[in-house]
């Protein structure tokens, strides 16, 4: 207890760090995410190969690499910090599952509603952006939920850059006191404050949108 | 030689060094893979079999394991779990985090493989004198696992791309082998970083697009 007295304003700065990279990150690789999904749906064979390419890419590869390429390639041109390069490859390589999972929803939207809606005189994008998605963002619900669970862990990679994030904090935190095995369970628990819920929510939500389906 | 700039970084040493610590890499993914599906197994079914308290209490757990960074993880057994008496090298403290983390992901989909079975596959399994067990192993867990392949081929390239974060307890796997080369030269970063690209992606394409025969071939 005194290991979390003493250093509770390091752990939650930390948490603060954790969430604010998390929150940012999730914002851009939704935008993103649903930008390469749409891609992915258009007629026209070249910009379907894009947005595939894009998802490939950044599904395939670690996070890890993505942020190194960002903390010492990237960095050396456009002058950013640990927490900037770990929360610009969190967006990028979140973008790419949340393409993946927005693409799936827009899929199991019966294309009845597209046709109808562009029978009706909708343009395409407005067909898209009134009728379709807000239905797909709706099925695909839980897995978005699921996804943000994921970022908030993977945040735990800006450690590796001095992104100053819960993790990078609790090493500080073990090194400084020793006391590893107490620090690692503090840290573990600032993590299942966001995570837990959040997944006993999504559990719920799947359970719910399978009983109506 | 000034000239060749790129390749310099890609020294027979360097690429022998650096190929080396694919191979842990690699060997770290299949080990912490095949552990991992026995276990996940054994919780699935735990979780599917709904004992009084028992299956609460493992599906409790594995709530929060599956909850926790990956990273945190690795860290605790290599740093705390000594702290307990229990001293691990570090390519063993990294299969045991890793196989921890993803049992509990391989849980979720061999539970939820197990609850897409038709019921009557149970029914008419017993109804035939099989005994619970029976149903299990040789009625219902094949079917299932047939369902489950192209998940757990997504769990294995999230394996490969995961291992690199043992560079955090230097595990001497690929990525970290890439630093130990660009270490020695700036100018060998974007190279390095390009060939590493490469060959994980390579390596998880692949595997993704054997997720993708399974699925087109299951469908």
């Amino acid at each position: 207890m005194d290991l979390l007295q003493n250093n509770f304003s390091t752990f939650l700065q930390g948490f603060g760090y954790t969430l604010l990279s998390s929150v940012i990150a999730l914002v851009v690789s939704m935008i993103l995410g649903t930008f390469f999904a749409i891609l992915q749906i258009l007629p026209q064979k070249w910009v379907q190969k894009v947005g595939n390419i894009y998802v490939q890419v950044f599904r395939n590869i670690p996070l890890l690499i993505i942020t190194f390429f960002f903390f010492l390639v990237v960095a050396k041109v456009i002058p950013m910090n640990g927490f900037t390069a770990g929360t610009i490859a969190l967006s990028l390589y979140t973008s790419a599952f949340i393409a993946e999972t927005v693409r799936a929803g827009i899929l199991s939207v019966n294309s009845g509603q597209m046709e109808g809606a562009r029978a009706n005189g909708l343009s395409f994008w407005q067909a898209m952006q009134h009728i379709v998605l807000p239905q797909a963002f709706k099925i695909a619900l839980p897995s978005l939920g699921n996804q943000f669970i994921n970022l908030v862990k993977n945040s735990s990679i800006l450690a590796f850059v001095g992104g100053l994030d819960l993790m990078y904090q609790g090493n500080m935190v073990a090194a400084n006191t020793f006391d590893t095995f107490g620090t690692y369970i503090i840290v573990a628990l600032f993590y299942l404050v966001i995570t837990l819920p959040l997944s006993y929510y999504m559990q719920h939500l799947e359970r719910k949108l399978k009983h109506a389906a | 030689m000034v000239t060749l700039g790129i390749f310099d970084a890609f020294t027979p040493q360097n690429v022998q060094y650096l190929l080396g610590g694919l191979g842990i890499t690699v060997g770290v993914s299949v080990i912490s893979v095949i552990l991992s599906f026995i276990a996940g197994s054994v919780i699935g079914i735990i979780q599917f079999e709904r004992l009084p308290y028992f299956s609460k209490f493992v599906g409790t757990i594995n709530n929060i394991i599956r909850n926790l960074p990956l990273l945190l993880i690795i860290f605790f057994v290599y740093f705390a779990l000594p702290k307990l008496g229990i001293h691990l090298p570090i390519f063993w403290a990294t299969v045991v985090a890793m196989s921890t983390f993803e049992s509990s992901m391989l849980a979720e989909i061999v539970r939820g493989g197990l609850e897409s079975i038709d019921k009557g596959q149970f029914e008419g399994a017993r109804a035939n004198g099989l005994s619970n067990l029976q149903t299990m192993f040789y009625i219902v867990l094949p079917q299932a696992y047939k369902k489950m392949i192209p998940p757990i081929i997504s769990q294995l390239i999230s394996l490969v791309k995961d291992t690199s974060l043992a560079m955090g307890i230097v595990l001497s796997e690929m990525t970290y082998r890439g630093q130990i080369i660009y270490a020695q030269n700036s100018t060998y970063i974007i190279p390095v970083l390009i060939v590493i690209t490469l060959i994980y992606f390579l390596l998880n394409y692949g595997l993704s697009l054997i997720a993708r025969w399974f699925d087109s071939k299951l469908a």
